[in-house]
């Protein structure tokens, strides 16, 4: 096994009497997509935030491509990428100013101007921070991050706020970064960006990892029961699914159908269902996906 | 735009009861400490809050870069802007008044406005650091501010308010700053009590924003 890019242990943080850390170890192998997710709260953006040396740890320790972060701020500096969460420029700082500015930050900063073809910026490095669209930020926040050609790229909530089609292009990007060679860290709560990106996963809450593994993993680990949907017109009643292998419960909602069980339930559904001469409108089927794992280990109440 | 004004209204022929100047000449190291207030107490909390609220310290602290080097860049920026806010003042003055230059102290008048910029650049920064928003900062700013603006001189003569408040404006830095300039300008003297007093506000400045200064 290679050495791991980053490696915690036992991090604890608290400010003041609030405890943002209670426990948290992990480690990040090379080229890996590393995500964290958790609720808003959870201690994601702290835990990042002492990784990358922007906050010192109260307990346990972390080490970066074999550095301790507040020892080695600046030699660290050069070899990370990061995109914070709730960053900004001033808001009349062209793009190209940007770039050139941050770049100067750097001992060994990569030429920018072809950052801004990759990240869809090339027309608009006249434009003043101020003027950019939430995406074209949130790219610009990107291509800042990889100025100094780094080793691990840690993005915090990449794709908050974004439409449908940015986010999608985002995670083809994010694929990019990683196929050059880099490790990625993802922080963010979308469950289906860590199913899509990530190669493994922590589930963090409260300040402490309570899952960690690959998303596959997790969710075969939930032994989650799988649900069967139908819409039915005609004289349907429950005790038609009544003994059929694998049914636990049968619920109707006006013409809406809720079969919950295990085993090769739409299968067994869908042959009950045919004998009886019921032919539904629609059948579909729901497997537990990471959200499900989330919420498992979550909990459903809302955060205040 | 003050100078512009005064200047308009009361000219600057040299009077010999005012000491062979005209109004516009004694007015002009007033105006440079008002330049030096403006920014100390009112644009740098304001942009240095305004930072810290949406983020620009932030994303900054993320790179290898030195918090220091950050903050000095700050400072020098604003004492830029202040030493091109005098030039044009100055140059306004020699245009559309005749103004009459420091007699002796034309270089040691340079240190000096360092000397008072720094001071205030001070203040500012522990009003930023204190303040914690930028509509705070800029309220806060502006109640200290403006007062002091008054009764300093900066505005307007000192002679001219009752000789009560007259001394008890002489506690306000701004009106420390305002005797050094006067002194520095008009007779190339340096006003060692107003040296000490500015110094010991820049010292105060330093250790107290040492403490207090947050970068989110």
């Amino acid at each position: 096994m290679m050495n791991p890019i980053i490696e915690v242990k036992n991090l604890q943080k608290a400010y003041g009497r609030t405890i943002a850390v209670a426990d948290v170890s992990l480690t990040v192998q090379p080229g890996e997509i590393f995500g964290i997710v958790g609720p808003n709260g959870a201690g994601k953006t702290t835990t990042i935030e002492c990784i990358i040396g922007l906050r010192q740890p109260d307990g346990g320790s972390v080490s970066v491509l074999g550095m301790n972060p507040q020892a080695e701020p600046k030699k660290l500096g050069n070899r990370i990428g990061v995109q914070l969460q709730e960053a900004a420029l001033p808001d009349r700082m062209k793009v190209w100013e940007a770039l050139d500015l941050y770049a100067s930050f750097y001992e060994r900063p990569v030429p920018w101007e072809p950052l801004l073809e990759t990240w869809g910026l090339a027309d608009k490095q006249q434009a003043q921070f101020g003027n950019l669209s939430g995406g074209q930020k949130q790219r610009l926040f990107i291509a800042l991050a990889l100025l100094n050609d780094p080793e691990v790229v840690f993005l915090d909530e990449l794709t908050t706020g974004l439409d449908p089609q940015a986010r999608r292009a985002t995670w083809d990007l994010v694929r990019a970064i990683r196929e050059k060679g880099k490790t990625v860290v993802l922080i963010t709560h979308f469950m289906d960006e860590i199913e899509a990106l990530a190669d493994r996963v922590a589930i963090i809450d409260h300040g402490r990892v309570l899952a960690l593994d690959t998303p596959a993993h997790l969710i075969a680990q939930l032994h989650g029961e799988t649900q069967v949907y139908f819409t039915t017109p005609n004289g349907f009643t429950a005790d038609v699914l009544r003994g059929v292998a694998g049914v636990t419960a049968v619920s109707q909602n006006h013409q809406q159908v809720t079969v919950t069980g295990g085993g090769p339930l739409l299968a067994n559904v869908a042959a009950a269902l045919a004998q009886n001469n019921i032919a539904p409108h629609d059948l579909r089927v729901q497997q537990a996906n990471l959200e499900d794992v989330f919420l498992a280990l979550t909990g459903r109440n809302i955060r205040v | 735009m003050l100078m512009v004004l005064f200047g308009l209204i009361f000219g600057n022929e040299a009077e010999t009861f005012l000491g062979g100047y005209g109004q516009v000449d004694l007015s002009v190291p007033g105006y440079i400490g008002m330049i030096i207030g403006t920014i100390g107490m009112l644009s740098i909390p304001l942009s240095i809050a305004t930072y810290r609220e949406n983020g620009v310290l932030r994303r900054l602290r993320a790179t290898p870069v030195q918090s220091k080097s950050i903050l000095w860049s700050q400072v020098a920026a604003q004492t830029i802007i202040a030493l091109l806010g005098i030039a044009l003042l100055v140059i306004t003055g020699l245009l559309l008044f005749d103004l009459r230059l420091p007699s002796g102290g034309d270089v040691m008048i340079l240190p000096g406005i360092l000397l008072s910029a720094f001071s205030f650049f001070a203040i500012g920064f522990v009003l930023a650091g204190v303040m914690p928003t930028p509509r705070t900062a800029q309220a806060v700013g502006m109640a200290i501010f403006f007062p002091m603006l008054f009764l300093s001189g900066a505005a307007m003569p000192r002679f001219i308010m009752p000789e009560g408040v007259q001394e008890v404006a002489k506690l306000l830095p701004l009106t420390q700053v305002v005797i050094l300039l006067e002194d520095l300008w008009l007779r190339g003297e340096w006003n060692v009590t107003a040296v000490a007093v500015i110094t010991a506000v820049l010292i105060l400045g330093l250790i107290i924003s040492r403490f207090t200064f947050r970068w989110e």
